[in-house]
């Protein structure tokens, strides 16, 4: 499992629990499936931490144009006339998922480490061998391919949420990076990362980049694995050092 | 080739295209008909029972496998292409979303005529710019728009014979047509969709000649009307009751039947306190002068958005011992149900999926202990998309089951917040959460959760509610069914595929990918003595025959 994945499925768990427990009534499905959303979509503009633009703080739980999961729906989807938000094509329902993330925000911490961190630093130990993260991950195409690319991973993954996939990488595994093994009739394993599935057929990612069909007739098992493949930093790195990578990743905002 | 060769060859054609564009007559004796002879497919269901069964038999179980692609219409637009086809002595008549009315040769594909319709950008649609089709009488067409008006176009021409404004369907206050309209008679018999703005609903006949209104009867009840004492304040007059699939007839009661939608607004009854006459229901008019003859309400006093719009399946079938006239509708509330048609009497309620809404119907069949819902939000079963929704069901006499696209164990959280009628806007109140993603025409990407739900293919034994087997998907489902005299049954899915089934036992037969969600039933119809299978998924429209 790769840290992004673990990245996301920390943060899924968290942030779902949260809402739960706060009685938004939203279920941990829905706050996944908006936060997917949010970060491909609006990320660019709020930022992974909801606060992007001057003077707007989507996490905080208080929005300025609105105060009911209606009238922040209907913001989503027709925009503001005269700002630099836009309509956008999602449904009710996907743009109501979206407030339902954007409300979990505010029940969860919104800051990562105590400690400031030094994203130089955090290079050296992301790329030595420390962390050799390179062994999985790439950066700028530069690297392994057994997990996602992070040349972009801070423009969309809250600081947080980083920390958490550092430290416990298997906590939640999101829908969208759930690895799965597979058994053939003839006896092969085959494991990847599950992309897409119908009833017939598996559509997987092999650790070495390999985009995979498989026939489900022609499967004896399908497990989805609950352990990432990537290890916990908890022992590896200490709290500057956890804090380093994380301002790295950070500032990891997509090729120049 | 010689001249005299090119002579007769440009005959041949000439007399191939004259049959083709010349003999659409369809009077309402063929529509009549339609259940028992169908080379042609008259009416939205197939058929004025809405059982979408055909008694073409040229693929069967045995040779489905060898069902090949004949041709592929695509449609220029992105929205979702929710229209059945009409097919009239070789002439396909379909509708390109929002409300442009295409004639098709149906053997080849080739587009004799195109009848553009720009509506006006005042129309407001909670789901969708979508047309689900048209109907025919003698030689014209008859589409309703999303902004409230009812054309006539002449069959062979394309060209405009009337374009009627439907009295107060105002698009600017949501008032929208979505439906394929049902001919009986001489009569265009359509309904108004409108539910999440705050419409009064109503049913309407039209003179087909004319265009004149007939007959109106309002699908909610106002003070002194009966149904009226189901409604307090004000409420009646936004109390939604939309319509927005088609209804089915019964010649002999000579009633027609239709699935009326949710009240307004749709996740907050607070403001609407009662029944809400006849907001999820299935109303029976006199198909003549549209006088209520009786009406079944499913959920009183919705919160959930289950509307009843599933099309009312007629079928004369022995019931305890005696033949008797039977509606079938399995409803969005996850409750399969059978009616008497005559008088309106419950028959039997059950279950088809997870339900949670209710604990159980009483003898009359009205639910009991309905779960309200709070601010904080509560998960009910089936989900605000429904157990199953505008996807046709269908009835086949042969095998006599009853077969439905299901979504299998599918939820949402509800949560009541305040909400307030202004013209124009949404009145529904909080949305509702759920985890699967709404229909969209691209391609499918599948990755929930077993707990978040399925779909499948049921068949369902309408004289006990009993699952008689099940085609489990690993994705919820918006195709409908249609089934032939042959025991096939056609479906689809949202994972791109089109599909056979032996529809005694359930069994795969045969599927093509396509690529493209399905969100509406398949339809079949034969030319020239070779039966074609049409499946509209994604932005296109597939048609199927066996390999010759």
């Amino acid at each position: 499992m790769s840290m992004r994945t673990s990245v996301l499925t920390f943060t899924a768990l968290v942030l779902a629990s949260s809402a739960w427990a706060q009685g938004h009534g939203y279920t941990p499905a829905d706050i996944e499936n908006g936060g997917q959303l949010y970060q491909a979509n609006c990320t660019g503009c709020h930022g992974p931490d909801g606060d992007g633009v001057p003077g707007i703080n989507l996490g905080s739980g208080k929005f300025r144009y609105g105060t009911t999961d209606d009238e922040i729906v209907k913001i989503i989807l027709g925009g503001r006339p005269g700002t630099a938000m836009p309509p956008s094509n999602f449904s009710e329902g996907q743009a109501g998922t979206i407030v339902a993330y954007l409300r979990s925000l505010a029940d969860s911490p919104a800051t990562g480490p105590t400690l400031k961190g030094d994203a130089r630093r955090g290079r050296s130990l992301f790329e030595g061998s420390k962390g050799e993260c390179l062994a999985c991950h790439s950066v700028g195409g530069i690297g392994g391919r057994a997990a996602p690319s992070l040349t972009e991973v801070g423009s969309s993954r809250r600081a947080i949420e980083l920390q958490r996939a550092l430290l416990e990488p298997s906590a939640e595994i999101r829908s969208d990076s759930r690895q799965v093994r597979v058994v053939t009739t003839q006896g092969a394993t085959i494991t990847g990362r599950l992309l897409n599935q119908d009833t017939y057929t598996l559509q997987l990612q092999q650790a070495n980049g390999k985009l995979t069909l498989l026939d489900k007739t022609n499967l004896r098992e399908i497990t989805i694995l609950k352990e990432s493949p990537m290890p916990s930093y908890k022992d590896k790195l200490d709290a500057q050092e956890i804090a380093d990578v994380i301002a790295y990743l950070r500032s990891l905002r997509g090729r120049p | 080739m010689t001249r005299r060769l090119l002579v007769a060859f440009a005959m041949a054609v000439a007399a191939l295209l004259a049959a083709a564009t010349v003999r659409a007559q369809v009077g309402f004796d063929r529509i009549l008909r339609g259940d028992a002879d169908m080379q042609d497919w008259l009416t939205y269901s197939g058929g004025l029972m809405g059982q979408r069964h055909s008694p073409l038999t040229q693929i069967t179980p045995v040779n489905a496998k060898s069902l090949e692609l004949q041709w592929v219409f695509q449609v220029r637009s992105l929205e979702k292409f929710e229209a059945t086809p009409l097919v009239a002595d070789g002439v396909m008549y379909t509708v390109q979303p929002p409300n442009d009315v295409i004639a098709l040769d149906a053997a080849t594909g080739r587009v004799f005529w195109v009848y553009p319709y720009i509506p006006s950008p005042l129309a407001r649609l909670c789901c969708g710019r979508v047309n689900r089709g048209l109907a025919i009488l003698d030689n014209t067409l008859y589409m309703a728009t999303i902004d409230g008006h009812l054309l006539a176009i002449d069959a062979k021409t394309g060209g405009l014979v009337w374009n009627v404004t439907v009295s107060g369907a105002r698009a600017e206050a949501g008032y929208s047509f979505t439906v394929a309209p049902l001919i009986v008679k001489d009569k265009v018999i359509l309904g108004s969709a409108g539910g999440e703005y705050g419409i009064r609903g109503f049913l309407a006949a039209f003179d087909a000649k004319t265009g004149r209104e007939a007959w109106r009867f309002n699908t909610i009840a106002a003070p002194g009307e009966k149904g009226g004492e189901t409604w307090r304040n004000e409420a009646w007059k936004v109390g939604g009751g939309s319509v927005w699939v088609t209804g089915t007839y019964d010649r002999d009661l000579n009633l027609t039947y239709w699935g009326i939608g949710n009240p307004g607004p749709d996740w907050n009854g607070d403001v609407r306190p009662g029944d809400n006459l006849y907001s999820d229901s299935v109303v029976a008019l006199d198909a003549d002068t549209g006088q209520l003859k009786w009406h079944f309400q499913f959920t009183p006093h919705d919160v959930y958005d289950y509307d009843s719009v599933q099309v009312p399946v007629l079928a004369d079938m022995p019931w305890q011992g005696t033949m008797r006239k039977v509606l079938l509708l399995a409803n969005r509330n996850g409750i399969f149900y059978a009616l008497d048609r005559t008088t309106g009497q419950f028959l039997l309620g059950k279950p088809f999926t997870k339900v949670t809404w209710n604990t159980g119907l009483d003898e009359k069949g009205r639910p009991q202990n309905m779960v309200p819902l709070t601010e904080e939000g509560v998960q009910v079963y089936p989900g605000v998309q429904g157990a199953t929704n505008w996807y046709s069901p269908s009835f086949s006499p042969r095998t006599g089951l009853f077969y439905v696209s299901t979504w299998v164990d599918t939820y949402s959280t509800f949560m009541k917040r305040p909400v307030e009628y202004k013209e124009g806007q949404r009145y529904t109140g909080a949305l509702p959460a759920m985890p699967i993603r709404l229909l969209t025409p691209g391609p499918a990407i599948n990755r929930r959760r077993p707990e978040e739900g399925s779909g499948a293919i049921q068949a369902i034994d309408p004289k006990t509610g009993a699952k008689k087997w099940e085609y489990a998907m690993s994705d919820v489902v918006d195709a409908g069914v249609l089934t032939t005299a042959s025991d096939v049954l056609f479906s689809g899915g949202r994972e791109g595929y089109v599909f056979a089934l032996d529809a005694r036992t359930g069994a795969m037969l045969w599927k093509a990918n396509v690529g493209g969600q399905a969100s509406n039933g398949p339809m079949t119809y034969a030319v020239g003595g070779r039966q074609y299978v049409a499946f509209a998924a994604g932005n296109a429209l597939f048609v199927y025959a066996l390999r010759q």
